[in-house]
């Protein structure tokens, strides 16, 4: 169980990243961090005790498989994941180009 | 081996250093691809080896080089064929299942490599010139 | 169990320095550190596949993350709305602390999954002679799931595209 309760600290840190700070590309970090966080929840829930992972082998000794469809669901996470870090940085990077700095405070006053 | 003398990129030794390394990349994105279902491995991560390695080709050589190896046309026709293929394996599949080369083991991981690896490099791409503009308008 | 709580701590600690380094060069590579200490956690739970995954994505999302930020290094200010911004994140972790204590309760406790759904899969694997049961997963059982992860990808190379788009430029030196 402490095992869960340090991967919700990792998902805390996230929140208070992209909530508290004012730098966009922290922001997008902190995405990434709670992206981190909800994958090893997944797979954490899957995980049995001494089993091993779900591949087939002629010599298989341990019967037992870690449960497999936690894992295939993280497969595509990962990717939207990854589309999601490349489709904030490129407006990240436009904003920036169109307004000279990363302050999202700024950004909000020159607009008006 | 002419692109080393120029003076665009990186240094003599980042630039011999990716001459040899690169067709190795390349082999080890082809083999995670196709051995994906006798271990771990797949389509996606393949693909990302393989748009990886075009990614090491400009980051050591510059742009021009990059982009005189891999045309843009080539990148769209490739990413194309490789939808078209998809869309016929859905609609059409059981012409497949006789021939073993195209069973959908090895099919549908090769186009999604195909996919990924231009579609990531496209997006490399975009970034790298758009933060070059940006450099030349201040 | 003692190797997955030191690397998740390893995690916790790279992530801190993330969110509070000055420098955002710095604050980046340390989101790299994060990454890669969750292929090794991904190792340490048997799951190879996703292992590769991870490290393959956290490489190329690190590689553009610097490509964003170089030549960019602001200083980095906290001051201003500090009541609100303070408040804010308290409420939403009380909100989100008191959801995932709902969820605890009714999970099963650490290393012993309900695999309902899971032995179906694997008895289907073991009938069509394939060994990686997570690649069976994706490519047989749930084939819809493959084809919405490369559409979004997709989606994401024509949003990139469209966003990266010069506007009134000749489009000769672009792809």
């Amino acid at each position: 169980m402490t095992v869960y309760i340090l991967c919700l600290i990792l998902f805390s840190i996230g929140l208070y990243c992209v909530v508290r700070k004012r730098n966009l590309i922290k922001i997008i970090i902190g995405i990434g961090i709670m992206d981190y966080a909800v994958n090893l929840f997944f797979v954490l829930i899957g995980y049995r005790e001494g089993g091993r992972s779900p591949i087939f082998a002629s010599d298989q000794v341990i019967d037992k498989m870690v449960d497999p469809l936690p894992q295939s669901l993280v497969l595509t996470s990962i990717v939207i994941g990854l589309a999601i870090t490349l489709l904030l940085v490129a407006i990240a990077i436009r904003i920036y180009e169109k307004y000279g700095t990363f302050d999202i405070t700024k950004i909000n006053k020159l607009k008006g | 081996m002419k692109y080393i003398r120029e003076d665009k990129g990186m240094t003599l030794i980042v630039k011999s250093v990716t001459r040899l390394t690169l067709g190795f990349i390349l082999l080890y994105g082809i083999y995670i691809t196709l051995n994906g279902h006798a271990g771990p491995g797949g389509g996606f991560a393949g693909g990302v080896i393989v748009a990886l390695s075009f990614v090491h080709i400009m980051l050591a050589f510059g742009k021009e080089v990059a982009l005189k190896r891999l045309r843009a046309w080539l990148l769209r026709v490739s990413i194309g064929i490789a939808a078209l293929i998809f869309l016929y394996v859905a609609v059409i599949r059981s012409s497949f299942v006789s021939c073993p080369v195209f069973s959908t083991e090895v099919i549908i991981p090769l186009c999604e490599m195909v996919i990924v690896g231009g579609g990531l490099f496209a997006i490399f791409i975009a970034l790298v010139l758009l933060s070059k503009g940006d450099k030349d308008a201040e | 169990m003692v190797e997955i709580h030191l690397l998740i701590l390893f995690m916790i600690a790279a992530a801190v320095i993330a969110v509070q380094a000055k420098d955002l060069l710095s604050s980046v590579i340390a989101i790299g550190a994060v990454g890669i200490g969750l292929s090794m956690v991904f190792l340490a739970l048997k799951a190879p596949d996703l292992a590769i995954m991870q490290l393959v994505v956290e490489i190329l999302s690190l590689i553009i993350l610097i490509r964003a930020t170089i030549r960019k290094d602001l200083p980095f200010s906290v001051s201003g709305r500090w009541f609100f911004n303070t408040s804010s994140v308290v409420l939403f972790l009380i909100v989100f602390l008191t959801a995932a204590n709902l969820a605890l309760k009714k999970t099963s406790s650490f290393g012993s999954p309900a695999m309902g759904t899971a032995n179906i899969y694997i008895e289907g694997a073991k009938s069509l002679k394939v060994a990686n049961v997570v690649a069976s997963i994706t490519l047989h059982f749930r084939a819809l799931d493959t084809l919405g992860e490369v559409t979004i990808l997709f989606t994401t190379i024509v949003g990139v595209l469209a966003i990266a788009r010069k506007v009134g430029h000749e489009k000769a030196d672009r792809s």
